[in-house]
């Protein structure tokens, strides 16, 4: 009884404050939207991965392979199966199909094990039953969505590269895959007799030592399923995001402290009276927490379906980021598990505790007959101040020892956040600072009340004043970033696509016939074949690129380090030259050797360069085209560059397309390939903008909620100088100049942090993250432009208070002196 | 979790079987004709088995890819040291998905599998084998004789080259057991029925049908983890056809037996849900005299009864041919000798009791 009309007296001060209950509400909301938003996201891309890891694999199954990647002849699966091992051939891959390239899948269904196969896909639609790939035609089994991008509706015939496919749509697929008999992958992938890896049960009882001598040391059994590697790459863009998530779970925290200190600073008196009454200390306590309860629900269910709402938003960005960065099959479908609505609410119930702890802690404690002292929390500001300025030095310093000897992706995220800490610590001890250093300056009377006053006010504004500081720190750094990498990605597109059109000519034939017609076409004055081939080295995917010796390569092709002569050693089969993450990952540099896998033996090549290769998740070795044809014959041909002179190229373009003997070839010219790329460098960081903007709108919210709160209680400070002769409106000016000056010391303060974050998002956690290094940029233009808006939010914030103050009448100002405080 | 992904796998395994659509136990023409997903078109377009084909050897020891089902079947009747009977059996069946046979490679319509299995008189061990057809992972080859499913093989040793199946090796092991048998021939092929056309029905219903059942079987043959020499009589089965059994014929019985005065003996009842039962069968004298036995010649009845993988099954049969004084009971080694394969079945060895006694294998299927 005694806890209802606690609650109930309780809860009372709220109606008498919506505002302030607004405040909380959305603080938690916004906290629990954009974290619960990156999590649901970051569940879908996992999900995808792991469908498309389970695809063909799984616990369930082991892998058996060339241990240097590539495929190999069928006749080797049917040599270990002769030989009793109960292995079933995999073919992958990727092929253009129309419009779009997709993973090609190939599986034996015949021989698949039960226990991995296609069974991840359910058993009630039988997608493992091989009549949906044996049958005539053939199956081609994907999710509805995929079959939707292939212009084939479940049960519906179509055509692809030739042949005559059943569409059978399967929940549960991995996105942008086809999956069907290895006979038919063999004819899309042009790959006859092919076969990528062997799958085996996982117990399938046999001593993987015989493989050697079965096989004559072409196949191990690799010890993990190929497309962990994705996981493993993808790590760092999940970490990326979860770290945005949780910089705004923090942001939204600081605005439900600041309601839920000031909402119990202002109930101080009433539970001195509660407790007067005979409450006992634990009913009021719990009479809190139960409060507190109810808004985490209600905050957080509203957080919730917000952020699903920002997370369907996003989704289409992210696969696409992942897929650009990656080659990740992330699909947009969100599939949000029950464990995303508890972690979600779990996470607002413990945010909440922690931005209200403090307070439920002193109200259990509080002596019965303490003095009601309002604004206590700000007369404890001095000390409170020096202790967070100890801790923000010790982070700072922590921070810095991390980055001088810290190595992994891991220590650069500590890194970012002892630096981030320490700078929203020390931030309000350097305000203060400032503050009090301008009031030993001032002279005039109502200057100095003035700069006494805003250090006096800082307590109230230091939280959202140190959530704007973050959130425009974080924004000057990524947007450094984003924009450092655009300018050097476009520098760098320039330099690689030296070729005036890019010409695609799938297929063996058609490649040998557009070879044969390219010289004759309008306006070319060279023809560049390239051929590639995938090989792994130390278990990396790679991209051998065979390029033919030509001058165009040699005069524009974007190198880091080379070393003399270093065309020469590709064009004789002696030297490689390596994308800068390979090098980083196979931890290679200059005059290093590495062996590719050859068709007669190993193919030793000496690192003679190091090329930029943004954006590719694949390393890629660059060799001699000759080279390359002799040591892998089998190499993927297709592929051309064709030098054209400018004002020609749009009559050799139409050449290629208008020539019936050319079917099939498709030809790009550079700009559109530019066009492309950067079209997919903005995508990919599309999501990076917008978790931006989201972050600096959430301290937006964060300023308004602190001043608006504020705003009332100040009130008993102004009327003092009210009635000594400053009016309302020099008053309210007043107010404003002191919150923009604010605002403005916090925009000067988030210059230097961003740079900080800028230099640690290009100088470690990229070249951790991505393996390729950037030229650190900084740009003046946009920080201006962000402390404009940072100014821009907090006028918003404070002109409402402001416009209040103004226009309070002075009734409401003199009856502050009547009232016993 | 064990037990969804044996769910799955079963139910894999199940449209395997529809895939092979009734190779199955096999002595008939498959059970079940409806086909599947189109494949199973009717008989027509598939060869069909006609009478006054003549058989040519070592021709026609070799796939007829043009027919629906074709099978290369042996069982042997064995004793160890100690003088305990033993069994065992390896089949490969072929399945035509579609009467042209398909292309090169993958796009063969072959599809073959494989039955193992050995029995003793308390342990009975079945597997099977599945494969595509066109790589090379299941097959048979004429000269030298080769049959084969993964590491499963039936084939002339490598001592005695050659196209005919005088003499094979026979070779199969998974968890459990595992055989290694030569099987060496005492006697002349018999062909069944009319010159090997086998009529199974009055409706119609015929095959293509030969034997080797004199072999002489020796080896070793690991049971119940332990491995014994044996040696005893094996008989191999050749058969092909197109027709699919029709919906009213439930399964069917099937006995192959060795007499201890030399005589064999082929029994083969198709049961009929309704009317009357449709019967086969050859008496083979101990030169290789064979004849044909008509409908009224012989008569099946069973005597005994025990439930297996929860059917009621006739395990026990007294079988009589008067006109060749012929009156015997037979008894299971195993009554639990139940292939619990994909397509399952009861197949296992049986002593003969009466007076003229021996051993030989019963099959059983649709109860």
């Amino acid at each position: 009884m005694t806890f209802r009309w606690t609650l109930a007296a309780l809860l009372s001060h709220w109606r008498r404050r919506p505002g302030q209950a607004a405040a909380l509400l959305a603080g938690l909301a916004l906290a629990t939207a954009l974290w619960s938003a990156v999590q649901a996201l970051n569940l879908a891309a996992r999900d995808s991965y792991d469908r498309a890891a389970a695809l063909l694999g799984g616990a369930a199954t082991v892998s058996i392979a060339r241990p240097e990647g590539g495929d190999f002849d069928q006749a080797l699966f049917v040599t270990l199966r002769r030989a009793g091992w109960p292995v079933s051939p995999v073919l992958e891959g990727r092929a253009r199909l129309g419009e779009r390239t997709w993973r090609i899948v190939g599986v034996e269904p015949v021989t698949l094990p039960p226990g991995a196969a296609l069974a991840s896909l359910g058993e009630d639609a039988g997608p493992d039953d091989p009549a949906a790939l044996l049958g005539r035609p053939r199956g081609a089994l994907a999710t509805p969505e995929t079959l939707e991008a292939v212009g084939a509706g479940d049960g519906e015939a179509f055509e692809a590269g030739g042949l005559t496919l059943r569409a059978a749509a399967r929940d549960g697929l991995a996105p942008a895959t086809l999956v069907v008999d290895i006979g038919v992958a063999q004819r899309l992938l042009d790959a006859p007799g092919a076969v990528s890896r062997l799958v085996a049960p996982a117990r399938h009882g046999r001593d993987p030592s015989e493989l050697a001598a079965l096989t004559g040391g072409r196949l191990a059994q690799l010890e993990a399923s190929p497309d962990g590697d994705l996981a493993r790459l993808t790590d760092s863009f999940h970490l990326n995001l979860t770290a945005f998530g949780l910089l705004a779970f923090v942001v939204g925290l600081f605005i439900a402290h600041a309601a839920v200190g000031l909402a119990f600073e202002q109930r101080l008196a009433m539970l001195r009276t509660l407790r007067a009454c005979g409450v006992p200390a634990r009913t009021a306590a719990l009479a809190l927490l139960a409060e507190l309860a109810c808004f985490a629900l209600a905050g957080g269910l509203a957080g919730m379906a917000l952020g699903y709402l920002v997370a369907a938003l996003l989704a289409p960005d992210v696969a696409a980021s992942l897929r650009g960065l990656y080659g990740a099959p992330a699909s947009g479908e969100l599939a949000l598990a029950p464990a995303w609505w508890l972690s979600g609410l779990g996470m607002t119930f413990a945010g909440a505790m922690l931005a209200a702890g403090s307070g439920i802690w002193r109200a259990a404690n509080l002596p019965a007959l303490a003095p009601a002292q309002p604004l206590a929390w700000l007369a404890g500001h001095e000390r409170r101040i020096r202790a967070q300025a100890f801790a923000a030095t010790g982070l700072l310093m922590l921070s810095a020892m991390i980055a001088r000897s810290g190595e992994g992706l891991v220590a650069a995220f500590a890194m970012l956040a002892c630096l981030l800490l320490g700078a929203a610590l020390a931030t309000p001890a350097l305000l203060s600072a400032g503050l009090a250093f301008g009031a030993a300056r001032a002279r005039r009377p109502l200057a100095r009340w003035l700069w006494a006053d805003a250090r006096a006010g800082l307590g109230g504004l230091s939280l959202a004043l140190t959530a704007l500081m973050l959130a425009l720190a974080t924004n000057i750094g990524v947007g450094s970033m984003v924009t450092g990498f655009r300018d050097t990605f476009t520098g760098w597109l320039d330099q690689r696509l030296a070729a005036e059109i890019y010409v695609r000519a799938p297929g063996e034939d058609r490649a040998r016939a557009f070879e044969a017609a390219a010289p004759a076409l309008p306006g070319v004055s060279a023809v560049l074949p390239t051929r590639t081939a995938e090989i792994r080295l130390a278990g990396l995917p790679v991209e051998l690129l065979g390029l033919r010796d030509h001058a165009t390569y040699r005069a524009r092709w974007p190198l880091l380090e080379q070393e003399a002569e270093a065309w020469d050693a590709v064009a004789a089969g002696e030297g490689a030259l390596l994308s800068e993450q390979l090098a980083r990952r196979l931890r290679v540099g200059l005059g290093d050797v590495v062996t590719a896998p050859g068709a007669e033996g190993p193919w030793p090549l000496r690192v003679v360069g190091l090329h930029p290769d943004y954006g590719n998740p694949k390393g890629q070795m660059v060799v001699g085209l000759d080279p390359l044809m002799e040591r892998l014959p089998q190499a993927e041909r297709g592929a051309f560059g064709l030098r054209v002179a400018p004002e020609r190229i749009e009559a050799t373009m139409s050449a290629i397309t208008a020539d019936p003997a050319l079917a099939g070839v498709e030809a790009i010219d550079q700009a559109a390939v530019k066009r492309l790329s950067l079209g997919l460098f903005d995508q990919t960081f599309a999501v990076t903008g917008a978790l931006n903007a989201l972050t600096l709108g959430v301290a937006g919210v964060a300023l308004l909620a602190s001043l608006a709160t504020l705003s009332a209680m100040r009130l008993p400070q102004l009327a003092p100088v009210w009635a000594m002769g400053v009016t309302r409106r020099r008053l309210a000016l007043l107010e404003f100049g002191r919150t923009m000056a604010l605002a403005a010391a916090v925009a000067v303060l988030a210059v230097p942090l961003g740079a900080a974050l800028a230099w640690a998002l290009v100088e470690v956690v990229n070249v951790q993250a991505f393996g390729w290094r950037l030229p650190l940029h900084l740009y003046p233009g946009q920080w201006a432009l962000l402390a404009a808006l940072a100014l821009g939010v907090a006028a918003l914030a404070a002109a409402g208070p402001v416009l209040r103050l103004a226009r309070t009448p002075p009734a409401r100002l003199l009856a502050v002196f009547a009232q016993e405080r | 979790m064990r037990r969804s992904s044996g769910r799955r796998a079963f139910t894999r395994r199940a449209a395997l079987a529809g895939l092979l659509a009734s190779a199955g136990a096999a002595r008939a023409q498959g059970v079940g004709g409806e086909g599947f997903a189109g494949l199973g078109s009717a008989a027509d377009d598939y060869a069909p088995v006609v009478p006054g084909h003549r058989l040519v050897f070592p021709r026609d020891h070799a796939p007829h890819p043009a027919f629906r089902i074709e099978w290369w079947y042996v069982t042997a009747a064995l004793r160890d040291a100690s003088g305990a009977l033993c069994g065992a059996q390896w089949t490969l069946f072929r399945n035509a998905l579609s009467p042209d046979g398909g292309g090169e490679g993958w796009d063969s319509a072959q599809l073959w599998m494989g039955h193992a299995a050995a029995t003793s008189a308390t342990a009975h061990v079945a597997a099977e084998r599945f494969a595509r057809g066109g790589v090379g992972q299941a097959g048979v080859k004429p000269d030298p004789f080769e049959a084969w499913i993964d590491d499963w093989r039936l084939a002339r040793p490598d001592d005695a080259p050659g196209p005919g199946l005088e003499r094979l090796r026979m070779t199969a092991r998974d968890q459990g057991f595992a055989f290694d048998l030569a099987l060496d021939a005492q006697g002349p092929l018999i062909m069944h029925g009319d010159d090997g056309f086998s009529r199974k029905a009055e409706r119609g219903q015929a095959s293509y049908y030969y034997s080797q059942p004199f072999y002489a079987a020796e080896g070793r043959l690991r049971i119940e983890g332990v491995e014994r020499a044996v040696s005893g009589h094996a008989w191999l089965d050749r058969e092909w056809s197109s027709q699919p059994l029709d919906p009213d014929q439930t399964g069917w019985d099937w006995f192959s037996l060795t007499l201890e005065d030399g005589a064999r003996v082929m029994l083969y009842r198709i049961r009929h849900r309704e009317g009357r039962d449709s019967f086969t069968g050859t008496w083979i004298a101990p030169d290789g005299a064979a004849r044909t036995l008509g409908r009224d010649e012989a008569d099946l009845a069973p005597t005994g009864w025990e439930t297996v993988a929860g059917r009621e099954t006739p395990v026990r049969w007294r079988l009589s041919i008067p006109s060749e004084g012929f009156e015997a009971e037979t008894r299971p080694l195993n009554a639990q000798a139940w292939n619990a394969l994909t397509v399952a079945y009861w197949e296992g060895p049986v002593r003969v009791e009466g007076p003229r006694s021996g051993v030989g294998y019963l099959e059983m299927t649709g109860y």
